[in-house]
């Protein structure tokens, strides 16, 4: 094991990130770059280019699984916990006592109308996600296969009543399995 | 039960979202608000709201809050032990394996072929939020406010922390 300062060291740096990430966690790599490689000295560059990739071959956040993996990697079992639980907390804390506030009060007209009000913000910030993933897809696979794809996995789930996770699972599936060669596939992102 | 209920929800959406925390947004919703009805449209979107102003993972802080809201600090523990810890296991323990395959043109593949999977799920849910504030605001108060916070993110940068805070302003003056 190594000496707790380590721990210490990784949980200061990923609090930092936690605190001035903003935007969700593809928003957050620079910040880990600038704590992990040009502050601390962990990771050389290369190094943590290759955990971005490595991260992004698997599902789920990535701002979870670099801290874990460089905690681990630097400060072993405790130093992966130290640094996840730095990135994440502190915030879930605050949403939590700030919405546990905001829904005591959430009978009184202007709180509400509060809460009425981001409704249509949450709206133009999903909307915006929605033309960055669809602009994505279509630089990978191009209009018609997004566009065929979106309006065949929307008949799935929406209209069979199909759970998402059986449709992405089988595209998953079926995107593993195929033989590799296809050149589109290769070329971006 | 209600912890294992929390736990496939959280841990479905982590372990087949591709393309980070924003990707995994859509799913849980599928989830928390379509499949176990945990919170309405509504306090959705208020969580997400808050969530999208404040820093960090937008993952885990949706995954915290959720979980205390369903079943207390228990709730909460589950909901992101089943966001952060499977992935994390994956990546630590087929490190070697992952490594060899990381620009493997079959795993550039699957998070390609999801996107515009996920992309539909998020306009449907982009076209929920716009209907559950047409009901409850009314067109008007989302006209404007959906157009000023258009502007406000696209065109000006604006922060989302601060188009959130004007929209709570706007809405504790005009609405209520």
């Amino acid at each position: 094991m190594k000496p707790p300062t380590v721990s210490w060291q990784l949980f200061w740096a990923f609090f930092r990130v936690g605190i001035f990430g903003f935007g969700g966690g593809p928003a957050m790599i620079p910040l880990v770059r600038a704590e992990v490689v040009t502050r601390y000295r962990w990771l050389t560059d290369e190094e943590f280019a290759d955990v971005l990739a490595i991260g992004n071959t698997l599902p789920g956040p990535i701002a979870t699984k670099m801290p874990g993996y460089i905690g681990y990697r630097v400060g072993g079992v405790v130093g992966c916990i130290a640094a996840v639980i730095a990135i994440i907390v502190p915030m879930i804390v605050a949403m939590i006592v700030m919405l546990g506030i905001f829904s005591r009060y959430r009978d009184v007209a202007w709180i509400r109308g509060m809460g009425q009000a981001v409704v249509p913000v949450v709206m133009v910030m999903m909307a915006q996600l929605t033309w960055d993933f669809f602009d994505k897809s279509q630089a990978a696979l191009g209009w018609l296969v997004s566009i065929a794809m979106a309006i065949i996995a929307a008949g799935l789930i929406y209209w069979l009543g199909i759970h998402p996770g059986w449709v992405i699972g089988a595209i998953l599936i079926a995107a593993l399995l195929r033989p590799a060669g296809n050149k589109k596939a290769e070329r971006t992102t | 039960m209600i912890y294992w209920d929390l736990f496939l929800a959280f841990f479905i959406p982590n372990i087949i979202g591709y393309g980070g925390g924003p990707a995994i947004i859509p799913l849980i919703e599928a989830e928390v608000v379509g499949r176990y009805g945990w919170m309405t449209a509504q306090t959705f979107a208020e969580t997400l709201a808050l969530g999208n102003a404040l820093p960090s993972p937008i993952a885990t802080k949706m995954a915290g809050y959720v979980g205390y809201e369903v079943a207390g600090i228990g709730g909460a523990f589950i909901a992101v032990a089943a966001t952060v810890i499977p992935t994390l296991l994956l990546m630590l323990g087929a490190l070697g394996l992952l490594y060899r395959h990381r620009d493997s043109p079959r795993v550039k593949r699957m998070s390609q072929w999801v996107r515009p999977v996920i992309a539909m799920m998020m306009a449907w849910l982009t076209l929920g939020f716009l209907l559950e504030s047409l009901n409850t605001s009314g067109t008007i108060h989302t006209l404007i406010i959906g157009i000023v916070a258009a502007i406000a993110l696209i065109r000006f940068k604006t922060h989302p922390a601060f188009v959130v805070m004007g929209a709570l302003v706007y809405g504790a003056l005009f609405i209520s």
